[in-house]
């Protein structure tokens, strides 16, 4: 059942993401729209995560099956570069070095991860769980803290 | 069973779409056994295997490709919740993503001018005709903006989305080992270059190494689609 909440969500998001793209005649795929409109979702109420995330786990889980009709596609159209695959091969590989090169070294370059940045480096943890717990638990504490804070209030008052 | 029944259990078969799904997941995961058995060895990517011994398949049995589709757009339609199911490792991030939102600012600005700069470089450099460069110049994009762009900029947006998908496979096939031999070790600057070099393929491979790298790539997709939308049709105008 929870797989199957969180697909009707995507599905209604990509039916959201395409109705806006038609309108608007963006330059922009349904999904894309769809990705962008469940990122802000997601930021402003989490809840939705634990909704959508069963199916979204599934689906990610097997992202690479899914290229795979259209990659087979590509393979009956390779006889239309006729003559200058070796130009073509050259241009993809090399364009595509350069940008995999240029941003990993760019992004590395400017700054480490930045949960070790934010805790002045010197902390041990690893980086993945340490954003997990510091982006779940204080808020939690915090809302805490403020229930019993008000319960403190009402029962003083 | 006689040849004449046998003929007409494949004529059966072959139009329905039952063979075509069962064909994609079994070879599918014979490429991923392959993959994980061969110490996940760059060369054995199982995307770039199942395309290859899918391919293989279908020209032994004579199965036109129109035909596969029927059955394999099943698979093929995933792509789209798939893709926004992308938003839920990239919200988990969100609070890096917006410490980190200059820094990401200027790679993903690098990273556009390094790909698509190099892209126009190497076209006039190896002499390859207008058209054909303007169908390769949008590759490092998903499939479906890749195409759109091209169509908007005057490029033949089927040969596009052949470029985009063999971008995206070597992308995938490749990455690895060039991070480890760029000394690489954060993996939100894997993810990020991964997915803006290799967009989707790219990003499902991204999704191997880890969550993290996964939400980067996701991200970097994304904002490669938007901002190659908006811009290359600019840009190639001012360049012709």
């Amino acid at each position: 059942m929870a797989v199957l909440r969180g697909f009707a969500v995507l599905l209604a998001l990509q039916i959201a993401g395409e109705t806006i793209v038609r309108l608007t005649a963006l330059p922009i795929p349904g999904p894309v729209v769809g990705l962008v409109l469940l990122a802000v979702a997601l930021v402003s109420y989490r809840p939705i995560g634990e909704v959508v995330e069963p199916a979204g786990r599934l689906l990610l889980q097997h992202l690479s099956l899914l290229f795979v009709p259209a990659g087979v596609g590509v393979i009956s159209h390779l006889e239309r570069l006729e003559g200058r695959y070796l130009a073509i091969l050259a241009v993809l590989g090399t364009s595509t070095l350069i940008g995999l090169a240029v941003t990993a070294w760019t992004l590395q370059a400017l700054g480490p991860p930045a949960v070790q940045h934010r805790r002045d480096g010197d902390s041990d943890e690893p980086p993945e769980h340490g954003t997990a717990e510091s982006s779940g638990a204080p808020p939690a504490t915090r809302e805490d803290d403020e229930n019993s804070n008000a319960s403190r209030v009402t029962g003083d008052g | 069973m006689d040849d004449r029944s046998l003929e007409v259990l494949w004529v059966y078969l072959s139009g329905s779409p039952l063979l075509s799904l069962m064909l994609t997941l079994v070879v599918y995961l014979f490429a991923s056994a392959l993959f994980e058995r061969g110490r996940r060895h760059p060369l054995l990517n199982p995307v770039l295997w199942s395309i290859l011994l899918l391919s293989a398949c279908l020209w032994l049995a004579e199965l036109p490709y129109d035909r596969y589709f029927e059955g394999a757009q099943f698979i093929h339609f995933l792509l789209g919740p798939a893709t926004i199911a992308l938003a839920v490792p990239l919200a988990r991030e969100f609070d890096a993503l917006r410490r980190r939102a200059v820094r990401i600012g200027l790679a993903l600005a690098a990273g556009l001018v390094a790909t698509t700069g190099s892209t126009l470089l190497l076209v006039h450099l190896t002499g390859l005709d207008r058209s054909t460069g303007l169908s390769i110049a949008p590759k490092s994009t998903t499939a479906p903006v890749a195409m759109g762009i091209a169509d908007t900029i005057g490029g033949a947006p089927s040969l596009t989305a052949v470029f985009s998908v063999l971008t995206g496979v070597f992308g995938a096939v490749v990455a690895i080992p060039v991070l480890k031999a760029l000394r690489i070790r954060d993996d939100s600057a894997k993810g990020f270059a991964i997915g803006l070099v290799a967009h989707g393929i790219g990003t499902a491979r991204a999704l191997q190494i880890g969550k993290r790298a996964g939400a980067y790539a996701g991200l970097s997709m994304a904002l490669m689609a938007i901002v190659s939308a908006m811009l290359l049709p600019y840009v190639m105008a001012w360049f012709s």
